[in-house]
């Protein structure tokens, strides 16, 4: 189910804060807990409001203590409630991965599906202002590699707000990673509740050249890139996958052997990872003479360093990703580059520190 | 001698019923075990089903355990389906786990079993969350977590214990502490082996020591504990010190391995409560108990073996709720 248009513009960090009100309200089994979610920054405003409207029972910080937080999340929701647990990097979600993994995935098959675990885990990925190498990280593969997750990574307040709601409402374990350069970018956002539902991607921009996949905000960054590559008669079709898990690779095999051309943008490294599957399902499906070329762009294979000239190298960005583009589409033509001045994202240019 | 707790004989006779019941199950395990039937990893109660029977004897209905992946004392003792949890051993479509769990990991949530887990000390925190929700839910309803000595080596313990203290959640820990993780005595893994109750004190988990493996002075420590969490006081810890007969894993004895020796546990089989407890029993009354046990044990073979496998799809199955 999609939003009604309505011209209503939400900043990403308010669509999340407006799906845990309207869900917290709608359910009294919500709850969200985490360490600072009741502090004067809430999570950077994403939690802003819900103590004052929803209590301290529903609303609370916790010792930092992610390995048994997580099982007390998954033990709470075994037990009938709806957990939203938050972590302020991706990074410390390595302290949760043996409940994670071990549990919430299992729980409902290795107990022959007699508990639930209606979990979400919300967490954000950092980038820029030295957040270096550890909180800068999109370990999504790692969760996408277990059955029994479901992985999301929304890319506009639209299905911030959306995808939210959905995994609210999901009886399974969600990994809701949010990028922290998102959150003040707006879109149009529909007050009711509504759900982006798992399993569905969407078409950003339609092109007949090339199929581009960008996940988390490597989907704003592809956007940009086939605006930039318009402009010299390139037709990018740039595909969203917003839920990694359960991945809607149909969608992309369909426009893949369409354009005949698949690059694949990841917020995160390429070893062993989505777009490593992304582009594995592709070919599994393209049948036996494929005549799809396939490409992917993600981190540089090293730590994410803190210094602005390394870590401008370290992320592709729509300059790359258009230079890389162009040279699949146009392989006999020079390479070609768009302006750097006309690669820079506004939201990431104003974007400054500590956080 | 151990100290005399006040029981009934009606008492006396519902706990020796439960504690033979789970000894008994224990050992046609073990003897069906060699046969390859039960195919699935057992790690056998015998030796300890008297912490289980002890702290869910003075348990209501909706209180809910969790425990280890030695757990068929606790599944049994809180009144999980005996057919269920055999057949679950022998991989059958109609176990409690559908056949997907096997020995490790049990679970009978309509009785108020949460379910067992084998990476030691994870259902600790998981618990607690149960805890949790009992305590939101306000029915004076009671989490109980069993695990061994070695799960309080995990990081979670602690965490954990910290977390229950600083929410007063409804939850009792229960320390069933058999002196060995695998085949690794305590005295190797802690610099202070008796110290598990003043560490839980420290961090504000009033804790109390069991030693003589006195299946109703466990049962006293875990009752009054009980009535003061139901009333609200917060969460509370036993350690009961206890002895495994059987090896780690597996049907057999091991005491001619070199990590132990027979006379360690000599004094334990010794003081057994099985036989303790029998002999606090008229002959009669007892016999007809043993009878009951034998039918009830032996009719869950016969279920477990003429039970049906699950089907292919069933692999698929409950992979997403």
């Amino acid at each position: 189910m999609s939003s009604p248009e309505t011209g209503r513009q939400l900043r990403y960090v308010d669509a999340l804060c407006e799906a845990f009100d309207q869900e917290m309200e709608r359910d009294p089994s919500v709850f969200v807990f985490g360490l600072d979610v009741d502090d004067h920054k809430s999570i950077q405003g994403s939690t802003k409001g819900l103590l004052q409207k929803f209590g301290p029972e529903r609303v609370f910080t916790t010792p930092l203590s992610e390995d048994a937080m997580t099982g007390v999340a998954i033990g709470a929701a075994m037990a009938g409630m709806r957990p939203i647990h938050v972590h302020i990097r991706m990074d410390f979600m390595m302290l949760a991965m043996n409940q994670l993994v071990n549990i919430a995935a299992k729980a409902h098959y290795m107990w022959g599906g007699q508990v639930k675990v209606p979990l979400v885990v919300r967490s954000m990925i950092g980038k820029s202002w030295g957040q270096g190498a550890q909180h800068s990280q999109g370990l999504h593969s790692m969760f996408m590699h277990v059955p029994g997750l479901k992985v999301v990574a929304p890319s506009n307040a639209h299905d911030a707000k959306g995808c939210m709601i959905a995994a609210i409402r999901d009886d399974n374990p969600v990994v809701f990673m949010e990028h922290r350069l998102l959150y003040p970018t707006q879109s149009e956002v529909a007050l009711e509740p509504f759900t982006v539902e798992p399993g569905k991607a969407r078409i950003c921009t339609h092109g007949d050249d090339i199929t581009i996949v960008g996940i988390s905000n490597m989907a704003q960054e592809a956007i940009r890139a086939a605006e930039l590559l318009a402009e010299v008669g390139v037709h990018a079709e740039v595909i969203d996958p917003i839920w990694l898990a359960p991945l809607d690779i149909e969608t992309i095999a369909a426009s893949a052997r369409r354009t005949r051309r698949l690059l694949v943008i990841d917020n995160s490294w390429t070893m062993a990872g989505a777009s490593a599957e992304i582009i594995a399902g592709v070919m599994e499906r393209a049948g036996p003479q494929p005549g799809i070329q396939a490409e992917r762009m993600g981190f540089s294979p090293s730590a994410c360093p803190t210094s602005p000239w390394l870590e401008e190298l370290f992320y592709p960005n729509p300059g790359t990703i258009a230079a890389t583009a162009w040279t699949m589409v146009r392989p006999g033509d020079k390479p070609w580059a768009p302006s750097p001045e006309r690669t820079k994202l506004a939201y990431q240019v104003q974007f400054k520190g500590p956080f | 001698m151990p100290k005399a707790f006040a029981a009934s004989p009606a008492d006396i006779e519902r706990v020796y019923r439960a504690i033979k019941r789970i000894r008994r199950v224990e050992e046609v395990t073990a003897d069906i075990y060699p046969s390859d039937k039960i195919k699935s990893p057992v790690h056998l109660a015998i030796g300890q089903e008297l912490v289980s029977v002890a702290v869910c004897d003075v348990l209501k209905p909706g209180d809910v355990v969790g425990g280890s992946y030695r757990s068929h004392a606790v599944f049994l003792a809180k009144g999980g389906d005996l057919n269920a949890m055999m057949a679950e051993m022998y991989g059958k479509d109609t176990g409690c786990c559908r056949g997907k769990g096997g020995s490790m990991h049990i679970g009978d949530a309509a009785v108020g079993v949460a379910g067992s887990s084998a990476v030691v000390g994870t259902q600790i925190p998981m618990m607690a969350g149960y805890a949790l929700a009992l305590k939101h839910q306000a029915k004076g309803g009671v989490a109980v977590v069993f695990f061994g000595d070695g799960a309080t080596e995990e990081g979670c313990f602690y965490e954990t214990l910290n977390f229950a203290a600083l929410m007063n959640l409804p939850l009792l820990f229960v320390c069933e502490n058999n002196g060995y993780a695998i085949h690794e005595p305590i005295a190797k893994r802690r610099a202070r082996p008796d110290a598990l109750c003043a560490i839980a004190n420290a961090m504000g988990v009033p804790a109390r020591r069991v030693a003589d493996g006195n299946t109703f002075a466990v049962r006293d420590a875990a009752g009054s504990a009980i009535e003061r969490i139901r009333k609200g006081g917060g969460p509370e810890f036993i350690e009961a010190q206890v002895y495994r007969w059987r090896e780690h894993v597996g049907p057999n004895e091991d005491f001619d391995q070199d990590y132990r020796c027979r006379s360690e546990a000599e004094p334990w089989m010794a003081n057994d409560e099985v036989t303790r407890l029998a002999a606090l029993i008229d002959p009669a009354i007892r016999a007809a108990i043993d009878d009951r046990i034998e039918a009830e044990i032996a009719a869950a073979v016969t279920f477990a073996e003429q039970s049906p496998p699950p089907k292919p799809e069933e692999l698929h199955t409950n992979v997403f709720a």
